[in-house]
């Protein structure tokens, strides 16, 4: 579904991505780990084309994206929970979930969809009229995923969902993207620096250094990893 | 209430004014008598003002602590201000409106040609208000060289009208859309702008506009301007100055609705919701498909349109454009409107632009200190109601509660 082949970024003369390949099929929960500073953030960026790559290739679902606007990818179905969420502060729930569906004119089922984001989160229902800003941090998780699911993404990207919530919070977050991954059949790609849940959740997982890919395996065997165990598992 | 705290502060703020000013308010050379006097009394003057206006100073600032403490211990009826307590309730909200209307239809009843015409310049800067506040107040990007729309759409009627002898209302659209045309135009530069790099190249571009209208002769006549522009006319019929001015008067009113009409409607539309998140967070608006060359344009020209018919409305009400009219000057006034009002804030801009534009009018006998008083308006409203003065209702959180109520 998505294929990145020898991506490099560069942030003015600094290179963050060195020849990224990843691939990712339809339906899957794939992760991404790595430590801080590792490129993680950037390889999304330059998936959605925010910070598109000065050479190789990103297809999505056959078709080459590597230098289209980022407003024709979301259009095409990719669409990112940015890292440390990122909603609008002074827009309320309802307005913040619309910006998500900027790109759809469907008013009657963009409704329904709103309608079926609030069953999955009825807290959000509730706060429907609230300003982003006000919402609580494990609120806004909800509402940068539920904003970014408005968009009807066949692929879902998710930057490091589980930053600075509470460990019961996140474990509800984790559950809830499997069950849009089983439910809508979104393919989610998730990045993370909490190795441990994020390889609970996929099945398959890439460990990232220095902008370089080093290992990729399924979920599995990147646990069992000694080295995968010493760096980011804390063993 | 007074401790000695508060004292000893106002006496040290009076002394380093002492201090500052001394050289000026003190001493003075006399170079006939070669003699240095010192005016002691001066220097005591500034010292038991300068402690009073500290005084006060604190006062005040101390007040508004207090109501901000009040208002997070949830307090919110003190915290809201007036205007918008009316408008949220249908009750109250109405009348008041009505009132409003009939007082602006009757005005040039009641009031003298003067004043109507005085109210019919206000208005014109309510409409610039109004569309600079689609640019500043909504999208957030400051332009300093809006007065370059106004200009274009004066000129526009000027020079149309004396080539092509084209009526009034011919250019009104004409006017609108050469706005909107050299709002891309400005747009498409500085889209990649920020901040304080924007309103640079935003107040350069409207110096460069006016230089141009200064200079290039055959082109704007110069800097002697093209006079003799006609007034509007009614269904094809010259009015007397005196009717003229009463018509120009109810064409704003008219065009003012029809402006306040439009940024409503904009504001609760997609694309005025993409402004303020586009605003706020461009990263992730590019993440959601928010393209962010559209809509930054969609506001410069949206915003430039509305400057460019009260241009039109500007050549035809003083029958003579001339480059001096559209100097950084009318920029600053017209941002000073938005901010003043409150940024985002439809009924703040219209108050913002009717105390900026009708009490110079009012105390000309003060005409030496009107920049002095500018100056201490704006740094008393930002320090006391920095939202302005009737602030957008966006920026007051809206709770489930508060919704139930006006239901009710
Ligand atoms: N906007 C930027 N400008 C310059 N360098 C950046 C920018 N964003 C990230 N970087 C650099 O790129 C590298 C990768 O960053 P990032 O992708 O954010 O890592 P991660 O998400 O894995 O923590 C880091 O060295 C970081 O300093
Ligand atoms: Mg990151």
């Amino acid at each position: 579904m998505l294929k990145l082949q020898n991506v490099q970024t560069f942030y003015g003369n600094i290179q963050a991505l060195k020849d990224v390949t990843i691939q990712i099929s339809e339906g899957e929960i794939v992760s991404l780990i790595g430590s801080n500073g590792a490129g993680k953030s950037t390889t999304l960026m330059a998936i959605c084309g925010i910070v598109p790559p000065r050479s190789g290739e990103i297809l999505f679902m056959g078709q080459p994206i590597t230098h289209m606007e980022p407003d024709r990818i979301v259009s095409l179905g990719i669409c990112q929970v940015p890292e440390g969420r990122r909603i609008f502060p002074h827009l309320s729930v309802l307005e913040n979930l619309d910006m998500g569906a900027f790109l759809r004119k469907d008013r009657s089922q963009i409704k329904r969809d709103m309608e079926y984001l609030f069953e999955l989160f009825p807290l959000l229902a509730q706060r429907r009229h609230q300003a982003g800003g006000t919402l609580s941090g494990g609120e806004q998780q909800m509402l940068a995923i539920s904003r970014a699911l408005m968009a009807r993404p066949k692929l879902l990207l998710l930057d490091e969902p589980s930053l600075g919530l509470a460990p019961l919070i996140v474990k509800r977050t984790f559950e809830i993207v499997r069950k849009i991954n089983t439910e809508n059949k979104t393919t989610i790609f998730l990045v993370e620096q909490n190795a441990n849940l994020a390889l609970k959740v996929a099945a398959r997982g890439y460990v990232m250094e220095n902008g370089r890919i080093t290992l990729t395996d399924s979920s599995e065997n990147l646990l069992a990893n000694e080295g995968v165990k010493k760096a980011y598992l804390g063993f | 209430m007074i401790t000695f705290g508060q004292i000893k502060k106002a006496v040290l703020v009076s002394i380093w004014f002492m201090f500052l000013t001394f050289p000026i308010m003190v001493i003075r050379v006399n170079p006939v008598e070669h003699i240095v006097e010192w005016r002691w009394k001066n220097m005591l003057l500034v010292g038991v003002g300068s402690f009073i206006l500290s005084f006060v100073w604190h006062y005040f600032i101390r007040r508004k602590e207090l109501g901000a403490q009040k208002a997070e211990l949830g307090e919110w009826a003190e915290a809201i201000p007036l205007a918008q307590r009316i408008r949220s309730k249908k009750t109250l909200y109405k009348p008041a409106l009505v009132a409003a209307g009939i007082f602006a239809l009757a005005f040039p009843f009641i009031f003298s040609l003067y004043q109507t015409n005085i109210m019919a310049s206000a208005l014109i800067y309510v409409m610039l208000g109004l569309g600079l506040n689609i640019v500043v107040g909504l999208a957030g990007l400051l332009d300093l060289g809006y007065v370059a729309f106004y200009a274009v759409g004066a000129y526009a009627y000027a020079l149309l009208n004396y080539h092509f002898g084209l009526s009034f209302w011919m250019v009104l659209p004409i006017g609108a859309a050469l706005g909107a045309t050299f709002g891309i135009l400005l747009g498409f530069p500085v889209l990649r702008l920020r901040g304080d790099y924007l309103a640079i190249v935003t107040l350069g571009f409207g110096e460069i506009i006016r230089i141009i209208l200064e200079n290039w002769n055959e082109f704007s006549f110069g800097p002697s301007g093209i006079a003799n522009i006609p007034r509007p006319s009614l269904f094809g019929i010259d009015l007397s100055v005196h009717n003229a001015t009463i018509y120009i008067y109810y064409i704003m009113i008219g065009l003012c609705l029809l402006t306040i009409f439009v940024v409503n409607r904009l504001q609760d539309s997609r694309i005025g919701r993409a402004w303020i998140a586009l605003r706020e967070d461009e990263t992730a608006c590019q993440a959601m498909g928010i393209d962010k060359t559209k809509t930054k344009l969609t506001a410069f020209a949206l915003g430039a349109m509305w400057a460019g018919m009260s241009g039109v409305v500007f050549a035809a009400k003083t029958t003579f454009v001339n480059p001096a009219s559209f100097t950084i000057w009318e920029s600053i006034i017209i941002l000073c409107i938005v901010v003043l009002g409150g940024m985002g804030s439809i009924l703040g801009v219209i108050a913002g632009a009717l105390v900026l534009i009708l009490m110079p009018e009012y105390l000309r006998a003060l005409s030496e200190f009107r920049m002095l008083a500018f100056g201490i308006l704006l740094v008393v409203m930002m320090v006391f109601r920095p939202g302005g003065l009737i602030p957008n209702v966006r920026r007051t959180y809206k709770f489930e509660g508060v919704a139930n109520d006006e239901k009710s």
